[in-house]
């Protein structure tokens, strides 16, 4: 399908984009400590979930409060599937494990949800993220209960050791391995996302999100379109969870609360909703924000607990002047102000050349409007 | 049997708090088009400036007087000042503010207040009454939960229905034009509107809290409970979110009494999800079903 409805020179792009994310990848994993691989590792699998949140909210319009709850699902699958070292699945069908449980679930909540609006729909996801953890507690046998489940990673494969050395002449580390598995993980997400956006899927989450009775006289199924949209941004967050549960090494309710599905909507509303690079900044404020703002805390004489909290008001406040100032996000605004100046030059242009005005795009009203994937110079 | 009986008992008074909460919603809601998650973190800070009067030494009444004018206070600060450049406009809007609000009282309670459980006491007693030798699920504090909401649910009616100010409220509410065009100040009373949910909420708060322990995350899980409970009720009628509240708080504590207490949230999923499904204006809509 994306073959037929997309310029092949799209997915030429992204194609090499994720070629290019990888290199990248490599090389920073090479040069930082095993402390900063393990943030980076946690930078990765919030980052997947933000991805995946970005793409239900900012293309869809659905808000929901609980992705955390959802990514639950994913680190559960991946405990379940590696409770031991002798029955040590392979990895990638662990992944995709841990997707396929989270598709039927979000599947399940998205078929709910899409009859739903704006606040009746961050309700109903407001429970879900509440309830997801009482019910770990309360299959204690199987799940755990409190203390949750232990992650067992399968050895490192061969290969990786041997290409790590021959490359950098350095031991493959388990921090190294985690973080090289999200990141990886995390391109090929945003691989899959990217490209699901420019498809026809997209322009019809595009659609039912900018004008829901426009989009039905054009034929489009509003309740497929929204199920759709939360089905793929769920197996986002289920792979998300597999990796938090890997670089953890634990599944275990504490790590699911409504706090996390929270942050993760922080992250869409910090990055600028709509674009996955935005999605991506989100994730970083998200994992290296607090150790600044906690570190400040503690110099100004805040003790350890309250300093910790610092950072969550941070975002609290950030968000607050975001949605008050700029309602496209950060990202958004910055990228917004680059199109108005190129399209001010192409006017100016324009002029001395006696040809009609472009017009200027109107600054958009609703967050989540803002399309930075749809608004490359073009005004819509 | 004594166990149904302290099982309903014990449902009806967490019903009524639930009851509280989903008022101060739904008096957001018709007053603002807005559900306000961040109730629940207001109320808390709220509790928390209660319990600084009583750790003062002052008595708890004091504290009672002090947390519900603070209500007040922030409920119309709020209003004014964060929630009155969204309002009207787009939804996802609205309801990313008020969960940045919540994310920020929450912080903001935990830095200034600490992040520790603290006790809350309780104005009367919290040992269950004696009927002939045995004891039952209902406490002095329960009763005093049960009137306390009966009597904020009166003077909320007869605000509403006799006064004035309760006329030009709904005026504001129902028709925010034409109501301007008939010379309500609409804005202000969209600022009392938000007051006055916050003392309830504020309220609702101190019930939750009498006799338990307090910390920044006490109120968070009622927030879903008082949404659900103002679902039930269309989100619209302050009756339907008292039943719905009473409803919620019935279903739930048998959910806990007899199958699990942490199966409770999820029970409560469950009915949301029922009730959006098959009445997606709420039990109480007497109109067209809204879209919801």
């Amino acid at each position: 399908m994306r073959r037929l409805h997309l310029p092949s020179s799209t997915l030429a792009r992204h194609l090499l984009g994720a070629a290019l994310g990888l290199v990248v990848v490599i090389l920073v994993l090479q040069g930082v400590s095993d402390f900063r691989r393990f943030q980076l590792a946690e930078m990765a699998y919030l980052g997947i979930a933000v991805g995946g949140l970005t793409v239900l909210t900012g293309l869809n319009g659905q808000l929901s409060l609980g992705h955390g709850a959802l990514m639950a699902f994913g680190a559960y699958t991946a405990a379940l599937l590696l409770p031991d070292r002798e029955a040590s699945t392979p990895l990638p069908l662990v992944v995709l494990a841990a997707v396929a449980v989270t598709l039927v679930v979000g599947a399940a909540v998205g078929i709910a949800a899409a009859r739903l609006h704006g606040p009746y729909l961050a309700g109903a996801t407001l429970a879900l993220a509440v309830a997801v953890p009482g019910i770990a507690l309360y299959f204690k046998e199987t799940l755990g209960g409190e203390q949750g489940l232990r992650i067992v990673m399968p050895d490192r494969p061969g290969w990786a050791e041997e290409a790590t050395f021959f490359v950098t002449g350095q031991e493959l580390t388990t921090a190294g391995w985690v973080a090289f598995l999200s990141w990886s993980t995390l391109i090929l997400t945003y691989f899959l996302l990217a490209n699901l956006s420019r498809s026809r899927v997209g322009r019809r989450w595009r659609a039912v999100r900018d004008d829901e009775v426009s989009a039905q006289l054009a034929g489009i199924d509003l309740g497929r379109a929204r199920v759709s949209a939360f089905m793929v941004s769920a197996a986002a967050a289920g792979a998300a969870g597999a990796m938090l549960g890997l670089a953890v090494r634990l599944a275990a309710p504490s790590s699911f609360t409504l706090t996390i599905s929270l942050t993760l909507v922080a992250a869409i509303v910090l990055g600028g909703l709509g674009s996955l690079t935005g999605a991506l900044l989100g994730a970083a404020l998200l994992t290296f924000l607090p150790q600044v703002v906690t570190q400040v805390g503690t110099a100004n004489g805040l003790s350890d607990i309250q300093a910790a909290e610092l950072a969550p008001l941070v975002y609290g406040l950030v968000m607050v002047a975001v949605i008050l100032l700029a309602p496209a996000g950060l990202f958004g605004t910055v990228h917004q102000a680059v199109v108005r100046r190129r399209l001010q030059r192409r006017a100016t242009a324009a002029a001395a050349a006696g040809g009609p005005h472009p017009t200027t795009p109107d600054s958009p009203d609703a967050i989540g409007t803002d399309d930075t994937t749809t608004t490359e110079g073009v005004p819509r | 049997m004594q166990q149904l009986i302290n099982t309903a008992l014990g449902g009806l008074t967490q019903g009524m708090v639930f009851a509280a909460f989903a008022l101060a919603l739904v008096l957001i809601w018709r007053s603002t088009r807005i559900v306000n998650f961040a109730q629940a973190p207001m109320a808390m800070v709220t509790t928390f400036v209660a319990l600084v009067v009583i750790e003062q030494g002052y008595s708890y009444w004091l504290a009672f007087a002090a947390a519900l004018l603070s209500g007040l206070l922030l409920g119309a600060f709020l209003e004014r000042v964060v929630v009155r450049p969204v309002e009207g406009k787009s939804e996802i809007n609205a309801v990313i503010l008020t969960l940045a609000l919540f994310i920020v009282l929450h912080a903001g309670a935990a830095v200034v207040f600490g992040n520790s459980y603290r006790s809350f006491p309780a104005p009367f007693g919290i040992r269950g009454f004696e009927v002939g030798d045995r004891t039952i699920a209902l406490t002095g504090f329960g009763v005093f939960r049960i009137v306390s909401v009966l009597v904020v649910m009166a003077l909320l009616v007869a605000l509403f229905r006799y006064t004035d100010l309760g006329l030009r409220m709904r005026a504001a509410a129902f028709n925010p034009e034409v109501a301007r065009l008939l010379g309500v100040r609409v804005g202000r009373m969209m600022t009392i509107g938000w007051a006055l949910a916050s003392v309830v909420g504020s309220l609702a708060g101190l019930l939750i809290a009498g006799g338990n322990l307090v910390h920044p995350g006490y109120m968070d899980s009622v927030v879903v409970y008082g949404f659900v409970a103002a679902v039930l009720g269309g989100l619209d009628s302050p009756l339907g979110a008292v039943v719905g509240g009473l409803v919620l708080g019935l279903s739930l504590a048998f959910v806990s009494g007899y199958v699990g207490g942490q199966l409770v949230a999820l029970a409560a999923l469950l009915i949301l999800m029922v009730v959006l499904t098959l009445r997606p204006g709420g039990l109480f809509s007497a109109t067209a079903e809204r879209r919801v």
